[in-house]
């Protein structure tokens, strides 16, 4: 589905990745885990556009994606969650959801401002399959509030919500669990995992290892920008290499 | 079941846009009924021209993100194309009406290729010297322009043999047009395109990564109020039939600038509003005539200072946020 061919992505001369090169699966979990500035939300950026690559592909579904702007790149079907939340505060949470129906809510700025009855049905239409959106994930009770408001956990959810409720075919998720609570973890991971049932492709980054071998088919392991390990959960736990990336930061920092 | 009265609640919930835009022309068709003072509907007539301008900055502003100190060019550009056109050249006012709005969006067009790649300061830079060059060419060209000593003679609008030449008639056009320009704004930001718009002006990656084209959106935002100013500016001129170089300094651009943050950024209601108040505010209390322009200044670090947002759509935050606060601490 998605096939990265040695990525590279230099800050001002800086290497950040290099060389990286992996698969994502059709229809599979894969994690994407490595120590801190090992380079993996640079890579979530690149195969987003939000940053462009210094040089190397992405292929998705075949196709070129490396340098198109992000907007293209949503609109071929690859959704992400942010590190850092990106919600829009001032909007209510149900507007939120709506931004991640984008791509479906029209284009033309004309037809916009004549509301004509095409679009007041497909807008009825989107909004009911927010607030199912919305049900999924236990807020519906606060769909009214404004973004900004909510608890941090909450907001988390509304970002999972905002990037599954278009259905993409890649879903790329920045560190879901961060700062949530044991529960809440658990909460998300079942919601992972049966996104993964419905056919959805993810791509996740996550340092929470437990998370990680639960619900992970492939891992792929980052340490300062380069990829030193690919495979499944049990042969990367083994894998002496990355033993040493983490332990060897480990003792450094000890 | 719901009772009489929560299905009456429900309805105007529902409705209430059509039900306010409902409200508004129906004062505003029984107004000059009651009020025929010529200087009042005068005052009221220029409320409806600044609404104009200040919506179409109100979305630039509120639904993209950025900034122009020079919209007054876009609304000079509108009254001189119109006035040159029909008093000079013989053309009749409404077709020269619509060939300037599109000869000005092609302009904001082309300037707002290039600029529209800045924002922040450096946007603002650039739109204040848009406005500079549109100014300087209206005072120096005078074959063309008349120069300082403005233009005059230019004709009125009329249908026919109807000529819109007294306050009445001009109320009705003004606010005819005011409304339309209300009506298609509260539409785009009530749309799914509008929402998009929403998402690019609070946080620009975010949006892009949900699929709106931001490049795009903030250059066709751009056009529309240029667009927008340009009407307004038509309409002006042939409201006044005399027009001149003052009316669309950089001055009048701050003004605009000043009455979407009074109306609050995003708000197509407040734009009304801050157009209203910053146009009445020197009628009412006549020491702010002569210190307009200091009067002016203060409002705007205020409100900037302590309602980010501007003042209605600050006040209006506030409240949703103080509700959403209070039910989630009963929870
Ligand atoms: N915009 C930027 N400009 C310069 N350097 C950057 C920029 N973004 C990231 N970096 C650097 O690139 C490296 C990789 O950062 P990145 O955020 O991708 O790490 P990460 O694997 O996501 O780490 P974490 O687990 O802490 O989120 C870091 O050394 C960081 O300092
Ligand atoms: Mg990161």
């Amino acid at each position: 589905m998605l096939q990265l061919m040695s990525v590279c992505k230099n800050f001002g001369g800086l290497p950040a990745l290099g060389h990286v090169s992996f698969q994502v699966p059709h229809g599979r979990v894969t994690a994407l885990i490595g120590p801190n500035g090992a380079g993996k939300s640079t890579l979530i950026n690149c195969i987003t556009g939000v940053l462009s690559a210094t040089s190397g592909s992405v292929l998705f579904k075949g196709k070129e994606i490396a340098g198109q702007p992000a907007h293209a790149i949503s609109r071929l079907g690859i959704s992400r969650t942010f590190q850092n939340l990106r919600l829009f505060p001032r909007l209510s949470v149900l507007d939120n959801v709506l931004t991640g129906l984008t791509c479906e809510g029209g284009q033309s700025m004309a037809m916009a401002m004549l509301r004509l009855p095409y679009l007041r049905h497909r807008e009825r239409q989107l909004k009911l399959r927010a607030l199912e959106a919305l049900d999924r994930f236990g807020l519906s009770d606060k769909s009214s509030w404004p973004a900004g408001v909510l608890a941090y956990g909450d907001k988390k959810r509304v970002e999972l919500a905002r990037a599954t409720v278009g259905q993409p075919d890649l879903l790329l998720l920045d560190e879901p669990v961060a700062g949530l609570n044991g529960e809440e973890t658990f909460v998300v991971g079942e919601q992972l995992k049966h996104l993964r049932r419905a056919g959805h492709t993810l791509l996740l980054v996550e340092h929470d290892m437990d998370l990680v071998m639960r619900i992970a088919d492939q891992v792929v392991v980052l340490d300062s920008g380069r990829c030193i390990a690919a495979g499944t959960p049990e042969e990367v736990r083994r894998n002496p290499l990355v033993l040493e990336a983490y332990l060897g930061r480990m003792e450094a920092v000890a | 079941m719901m009772s009489a009265r929560d299905k009456c609640i429900y309805f105007i919930s529902l409705h209430r846009t059509g039900l306010t835009v409902s409200l508004l022309t129906a004062a505003l068709l029984l107004y000059p009924l009651y009020e025929d003072n010529p200087y009042t509907l005068g005052i009221t007539n220029l409320i409806a021209i600044n609404t104009m301008v200040v919506l179409g900055l109100n979305l630039f502003i509120g639904y993209t993100g950025q900034i122009s100190l020079g919209h007054a060019a876009f609304f000079g550009l509108g009254a001189y194309g119109s006035a040159i056109s029909t008093a000079t050249y013989g053309l009749s006012p409404w077709p020269a009406m619509l060939l300037v709005a599109l000869l000005v969006g092609l302009v904001a067009l082309l300037i707002g290729v290039p600029i529209l790649r800045l924002s922040g300061h450096y946007l603002a830079m650039a739109t204040l010297g848009f406005n500079f060059v549109v100014h300087s060419v209206l005072l120096e060209w005078d074959e063309m322009t008349g120069g300082p000593s403005g233009f005059s003679g230019i004709p009125y609008l009329g249908v026919g043999d109807f000529s819109f030449d007294n306050e009445v008639r001009l109320h009705y056009l003004l606010w005819g047009f005011t409304l339309m320009g209300l009506l298609l704004s509260l539409n785009l930001v009530r749309s799914g395109v509008g929402r998009g718009l929403a998402a690019l002006a609070e946080d620009e990656t975010a949006a892009a990564a949900l699929g709106v084209n931001t490049r795009n959106a903030k250059i066709k935002v751009f056009v529309l109020s240029a667009v927008m100013a340009s009407i307004a500016g038509s309409l002006f001129a042939h409201c006044y039939t005399f027009i001149s170089p003052d009316s669309f300094g950089i001055f009048t651009s701050t003004d605009m600038v000043i009455m979407v943050v009074v109306g609050g950024m995003g708000s197509i209601w407040g734009s009304l509003f801050g157009a209203g108040l910053l146009t009445l505010l020197p009628e009412v209390i006549g020491i702010f005539e002569t210190y307009k322009d200091f009067v002016h200044g203060i409002i705007l670090v205020l409100v900037l200072m302590f309602l980010p947002q501007g003042l209605v759509t600050g006040l209006v935050d506030m409240v949703r946020v103080r509700l959403a606060l209070r039910r989630r601490e009963a929870q």
